[in-house]
């Protein structure tokens, strides 16, 4: 296929992004952690039925703790990585603890509002987190002390040591593309594994009728607890690799549109099946990604106007599936049940 | 009726806020009125508590249609911000591209979208109302049909921010109290629109229908209510107060694609605290939300003024779920 470059072809794919391994590199880091990110809504929304619509604030915490840890408290960056996990659970169960005993619709109303609080205290904190500037290296002194310097040095090896023996000229991103589909392979594995355990099938119970599970002496508030804490982990450790992507923290990274988005990934990869989350987030990215390697004409679509496709795409897509396919590609009808 | 037995009076007093919690409530505030005039004088509490209300006006607007929609349709709504934004662009199309005084532009806003509340129901809600369609399914719906009407509303007018053509500079003084002239005519109209609004809802047999299907749908229908015309003109309803309130909103700040999404949030706060369904709630309550949102920048910074709706939702949800007017049902 030959295009003359002084006419414009609409719909015409420049073959330059289709075939530039470094595209599909971001593509793959950007669709793994949005895995991570729905594997948690999985755990929570299709096997314990809670509606958590305040994932981004998990990720929010997760990030921030780490960068502010490295940044502000000089932390070195593996150490801030745990303390960043837990401090993300830590506040997963506080929050759970008064919410989780409304009702299903309270509770989503509840969490969106919990990660609005989140993201204004990152707006506003400023001298904690930067505000709307963001949060990036500290270049006070000589030497700049950036929260991704151990992560670069890691990621460097990796390519100098390892990936060089068959690539040649390795993309720097390549590292972390393996480690977040490293960490996706083994989120899965676990979360299905627990999945078929006695724990598991207590979550299951909760999900088809709360009231059985508690009339068989389950404390059901604990297992939710425990599947809301698993979940901002998994938020946490999402928000880890959003903040090495991204190299710089800003508040507008973790809007609620974050959390709709892994939302959309989750329905779409089918309701209480975790390895659908996988496919989900690759066929996700990849159709919204779609408008930019698709080269459309210039003066109909601008950035904006390709900014908002990306959402009309996502939101049809999301009214699509709940009219037509509501459990997703690879989900079972019989397994959606929250709300009647 | 037989005379309750003699009781210690705090006893009486606390089985008096469980039935009427409201009055828990009033005294809450006006705990927080007299503090807050101790602490920063009357003159500060009555400005803040003057653009509350104006602020609170455009919150009750927009929370008595989503609590509508919400108690009748058990739908939780969360394309209903971006029904303001549609207002208020709609507003934007007539106003200043085409020139029309902002009166016309206001009816032209409630007209377009209570039409878009047609339209979905009989497009999406209705088909899928058929389709005894859960909860879930409902709301994830709802996020994408807001998504899709922010999307037509960026790529139509982008994503810069806008302004209605309104006199932005000029104020109007009185009793010592300042307020922009435009945040008055808001106000004004906000009060007045409401007041009007509880008036429908109290005395006309339309209001009170809207009221029985939120109460109990099927017992609506069984007392011989036709039930789906009372829901579509629920959505005309709902969609003309968004409008309204959208452009109102746009009126005293300005036009952005995410206007109404932010303030979904503490509309979602008032319909709960004046408890799910109840439209008289939703009314005081967005009222109220509004005035608390104002009278926090007497002690905080203004910039976290915002957070203050979160928080009331949060507070309400853990300790009252189901609102300050609600009887204890099952949440």
């Amino acid at each position: 296929m030959s295009l003359d470059p002084g006419t414009i072809v609409p719909l015409a794919v420049t073959f330059e992004s289709f075939t530039d391994v470094d595209f599909w590199i971001s593509v793959g880091i950007i669709a793994g952690t949005y895995t991570i990110v729905a594997l948690g809504l999985q755990l929570n929304t299709g096997f314990t039925g809670i509606v958590n619509f305040g994932q981004a604030a998990f990720m929010a915490i997760g990030a921030y703790t780490m960068a502010i840890l490295v940044l502000k408290a000089g932390f070195s960056f593996w150490l801030s990585l745990p303390i960043a996990v837990l401090a993300a659970m830590l506040f997963g169960v506080i929050v759970g603890l008064p919410s989780l005993r409304l009702r299903a619709d309270y509770f989503a109303i509840a969490t969106i509002a919990m990660a609005e609080v989140v993201r204004l205290f990152a707006q506003n904190a400023r001298g904690l987190t930067g505000g709307n500037q963001g949060l990036f290296c500290d270049t006070e002194g000589d030497t700049s002390v950036c929260y991704t310097n151990d992560w670069r040095d890691l990621s460097d090896s990796i390519n100098e040591n390892i990936v060089s023996n068959f690539w040649s000229n390795p993309d720097t991103l390549f590292p972390l593309f393996l480690v977040v589909w490293l960490t996706v392979g083994i989120a899965v594995v676990a979360l299905s594994y627990f999945q078929g355990t006695p724990w598991g099938r207590v979550l299951r119970a909760i999900r088809e009728d709360e009231d059985a599970a508690r009339a068989l002496g389950k404390n059901t508030l604990l297992y939710k607890l425990q599947s809301l804490a698993i979940s901002a982990c998994l938020g946490a450790i999402a928000g880890f690799f959003l903040a090495l992507n991204l190299a710089t923290l800003h508040p507008i990274d973790f809007e609620p549109l974050v959390t709709f988005f892994a939302f959309s990934v989750l329905i779409l990869g089918g309701m209480a099946n975790y390895k659908g989350v996988a496919l989900g987030a690759v066929l996700f990215w990849v159709v919204l990604e779609a408008t930019r390697f698709i080269e459309l004409p210039d003066p109909p679509f601008t950035e904006t106007r390709l900014a908002s496709l990306r959402l009309a795409i996502t939101g049809l897509l999301l009214i699509g599936l709940m009219a037509f396919r509501p459990q997703g590609i690879f989900g079972k009808r019989e397994e959606m049940v929250i709300g009647e | 009726m037989t005379r309750p037995a003699p009781a210690a009076i705090g006893e009486r007093l606390m089985e008096r806020l469980r039935r009427q919690p409201w009055i828990g409530a009033v005294g809450v505030i006006l705990v927080i009125f007299l503090a807050l005039v101790a602490g920063e004088g009357l003159h500060a509490v009555a400005q803040t508590g003057l653009n509350g209300l104006s602020l609170g006006a455009i919150y009750a607007l927009g929370a008595v249609g989503l609590t509508l929609v919400y108690g009748i349709l058990k739908l939780v709504n969360f394309a209903h911000g971006d029904f303001l934004t549609f207002g208020a662009y709609m507003a934007y199309l007539v106003n200043v591209t085409w020139g029309a005084p902002l009166i016309v532009a206001v009816f032209w806003a409630m007209v377009a979208t209570a039409l878009l509340g047609l339209l979905f129901e009989r497009l999406l809600w209705g088909p899928m109302r058929a389709k005894h369609a859960g909860f879930l399914q409902l709301i994830l719906m709802s996020i994408g049909l807001a998504f899709v009407i922010r999307a037509v509303v960026q790529w139509f007018w982008g994503t810069e921010i806008r302004t209605l053509d309104v006199n932005t500079t000029d104020t109007v003084d009185f009793l010592g109290l300042r307020i922009g002239q435009t945040e008055l005519v808001v106000l004004v109209v906000g009060v007045a629109v409401l007041v009007g609004v509880g008036f429908m809802l109290r005395v006309t047999l339309l209001g009170k229908r809207m009221r029985a299907l939120s109460d109990d749908l099927d017992l609506a229908e069984t007392a011989g209510i036709d039930t789906r015309r009372v829901i579509l003109y629920t959505w005309v309803f709902a969609g003309a107060l968004a409008g309204l309130a959208g452009v109102l909103a746009g009126a005293i700040t300005s036009l952005r694609p995410e206007l109404g999404f932010e303030l979904l949030l503490p509309i979602f706060a008032a319909v709960i605290l004046g408890g799910i369904g109840d439209a008289f709630g939703a009314l005081v309550a967005g009222l109220v939300l509004g005035v608390m949102t104002e009278w926090s920048t007497l002690l905080i910074d203004a910039r976290w003024k915002v957070a203050v709706g979160f928080l009331v939702l949060l507070i309400v949800l853990v300790i009252r779920p189901q609102g300050i007017f609600g009887r204890a049902k099952a949440i």
